[in-house]
C-alpha cells in the first residue's frame, strides 16, 4: 500500500473536487488548480491498483527451523 | 512354606504385574468425570465411572497443561493412559496422558464454557476489532495447503483482484497438532511486516474437526495478532470462538476472500467515471464563462456606449433639479423661523414703546439718560425722543417727586 496517500482517501478526494468542479462557483484559478490536482489522484489511484505483484508465496521452514519463503508451485492446479 | 513377604514386596510384584501387561500399558477408556479437583500443584485428580464401575484418574501437569478445555465433573470423555500401582497407598489408578471429549455434548459443554470466559474477559468487544484494510497490497493465508479452503480462497481473490500479493502458511487445520501451528503461523505472519491482513480458516467439518478453532490458544493468538484478522471456518451455520475474537467472521472461505480485497474492475470503472466527471467539469465551468463572456460583449452597454452616457445625463439632469428645489424649499422655511423671532423681538425692542406716545430724555451727547430732575440744571439742554423723532429742549424748572410746589 502507498504509505504517503491511502487509495479510499484519494478517491473521497477526487470526489469532492469533481463535486466542486461541477458547482461551478470556483475561480478559474481555483478550477485549474483543483483540476490539475484531480489528474494527479487519478494517475496515483490507477497506480496503486497495480502496485502488487500478484504473487503466490508459501512459507515454510528449512532443516534449521528458518523461515523461508518460496514461490507456490501448486499455483496452477488450485487455479484451474 | 512360602516366605512371607512385607507389604512393599508385594506391593512391587502388583507393580510390575501391571505395567508389564500389554493391555494395561496402553488404554482408552471412556466415561464421565466426577470428583474433580485441579490441585495447586497443576495435576488434575478425578473419577471415572460408568454405571457399573469407577477408575481413579491422575493426570500431571505436563500432560493436562496442553489440554484443549477444561474438564468439568459429568463431561464425557475418552482418557488415553496406563493403569499403575501407586505404592504408596496401594491403590490403582489410571496415569492419564490425554484426554479427549467424548461426544458432541461435551465439546458443546467446553465451547461454552470458553465462549463465556473470554467474553467476560472483553475479547469479543467490538472495540478491540480492527478495521480491515480497503485495499490489501499482501494477504496472509493460514490454513492447510491440500483443503478446499486454500483452493477457494485463491480462486475469489484471484478473480477479484488478480495483482494481490498472497503468502500462504500451510498448517494442519485438525488434529492435535493443528492448535499449535496456527499460532504459531499468525505470529510468523506478523514478523514478515509487510502483510495488510491475515485469513485464517478451514473448509467444512464436523464439530470436531473445527476443534481447532475453539481453542483457547488459537483465539488468544487470533486477538493479539497486530495484523487484522478475518476468520473463515467451516460453513455459514459454523460458529467457532475464532469468529467471535477475529476482527471480522466470513461465513465461508470463499467469502473471506471478498471480504479481503475489492474487484479491481469495479475499482477501475470508478476511476474512469471520477475522471470524466473531472474533464467534463472542468470543461463545463469554462464553457459557463466563456458563454457569459459572450453574452456580455453583446450587452448594450458594450455595443452603444453613447446611450448609456446620454442617459446618465438625463438622470443627473433629474437628480440636480430635485436637487435644487430641495434647497428652495429648506431655505424658504429657515427664513420664515426668522421672521417669527424678529416680530418677537420687535415687541420688547424699547423705541416700539414711543410709538405709544411715551418719550425719553437724554444728555445732549445721548450718552445718559434723565431719569430724575436734579440730573439737570435749569437752561441746560436736553433732547427728547419721540416716535417721530427728536426735540432739542432747553430745562426752565425742574421739580422732583415729593418736592413741593
Amino acid at each position: 500500500m502507498n504509505s504517503t496517500l491511502k487509495y479510499e482517501d484519494a478517491i473521497a478526494r477526487l470526489e469532492y473536487i469533481a463535486e466542486q468542479l461541477e458547482k461551478g462557483d470556483l475561480t478559474l484559478e481555483e478550477a485549474l488548480t483543483f483540476f490539475e490536482e484531480g489528474i494527479n489522484l487519478i494517475k496515483t489511484c490507477s497506480k496503486i491498483l497495480d502496485e502488487a505483484e500478484g504473487k503466490i508465496q508459501v512459507l515454510t521452514k528449512d532443516l534449521n527451523g528458518d523461515l523461508i519463503i518460496q514461490d507456490f508451485n501448486g499455483g496452477s492446479e488450485v487455479i484451474e | 512354606m512360602k516366605p512371607v513377604l512385607t507389604v512393599s514386596e508385594i506391593t512391587n510384584i502388583i507393580k510390575y504385574l501391571f505395567d508389564t501387561n500389554e493391555i494395561l500399558r496402553h488404554v482408552y477408556i471412556r466415561g464421565e468425570i466426577s470428583n474433580f479437583k485441579h490441585h495447586i500443584s497443576g495435576h488434575m485428580y478425578f473419577t471415572l465411572k460408568d454405571e457399573k464401575s469407577q477408575i481413579r484418574c491422575v493426570m500431571f501437569r505436563n500432560s493436562n497443561i496442553l489440554l484443549p478445555f477444561i474438564p468439568e465433573n459429568g463431561m464425557r470423555v475418552v482418557a488415553f493412559g496406563f493403569i499403575s500401582i501407586f505404592a504408596k497407598s496401594g491403590e490403582y489408578q489410571l496415569y492419564v496422558e490425554d484426554l479427549q471429549p467424548d461426544g458432541i455434548g461435551a465439546l458443546h459443554i467446553a465451547f461454552e464454557k470458553l465462549k463465556e470466559r473470554l467474553a467476560k474477559e472483553g475479547l469479543f468487544e467490538l472495540q478491540r476489532k480492527q478495521p480491515i484494510p480497503f485495499l490489501p497490497k499482501k494477504i496472509g493465508i493460514i490454513t492447510s495447503l491440500t483443503g478446499a479452503a486454500i483452493r477457494d480462497l485463491l480462486t475469489v481473490i484471484k478473480r477479484r483482484f488478480p495483482n494481490v500479493d498472497i503468502i500462504i502458511a500451510p498448517v494442519l487445520v485438525q488434529g492435535r497438532d493443528a492448535a499449535e501451528e496456527i499460532c504459531s503461523a499468525i505470529l510468523e505472519l506478523n514478523r514478515l511486516k509487510d502483510i495488510d491482513v491475515i485469513i485464517v480458516g478451514r473448509g467444512g467439518g464436523s464439530i470436531e474437526e473445527l476443534w481447532a478453532f475453539n481453542e483457547e490458544k488459537v483465539a488468544r493468538a487470533i486477538a493479539n495478532s497486530p495484523i487484522p484478522v478475518i476468520s473463515a471456518v467451516g460453513h455459514e451455520t459454523d460458529y467457532t470462538i475464532s469468529d467471535f475474537v477475529a476482527d471480522k467472521r466470513a461465513p465461508t472461505p470463499s467469502a473471506a476472500g471478498e471480504i479481503a480485497v475489492p474487484e479491481k474492475r469495479v475499482l477501475q470503472n470508478e476511476i474512469r467515471y471520477i475522471s470524466l466527471r473531472l474533464i467534463n467539469g472542468i470543461l463545463g465551468y469554462i464553457g459557463a464563462r466563456r458563454q457569459k463572456l459572450e453574452y456580455l460583449k453583446r450587452a448594450p452597454i458594450f455595443k452603444r456606449p453613447e446611450t448609456y452616457i446620454i442617459n446618465c445625463s438625463l438622470i443627473m439632469d433629474q437628480l440636480s433639479k430635485r436637487l435644487q428645489k430641495d434647497i428652495d424649499f429648506y431655505i424658504s422655511k429657515k427664513k420664515s423661523i426668522l421672521n417669527h423671532y424678529i416680530a418677537r423681538l420687535e415687541a420688547l425692542n424699547p423705541l416700539s414703546i414711543l410709538k405709544r406716545g411715551y418719550s425719553i430724555c437724554m444728555s445732549p451727547d445721548e450718552n445718559k439718560i434723565i431719569k430724575r430732575p436734579k440730573d439737570v440744571k435749569n437752561g441746560d439742554s436736553v433732547i427728547v425722543l419721540l416716535s417721530g423723532g427728536r426735540l432739542l429742549c432747553s430745562v426752565e424748572d425742574s421739580k422732583g417727586k415729593g418736592d413741593d410746589d
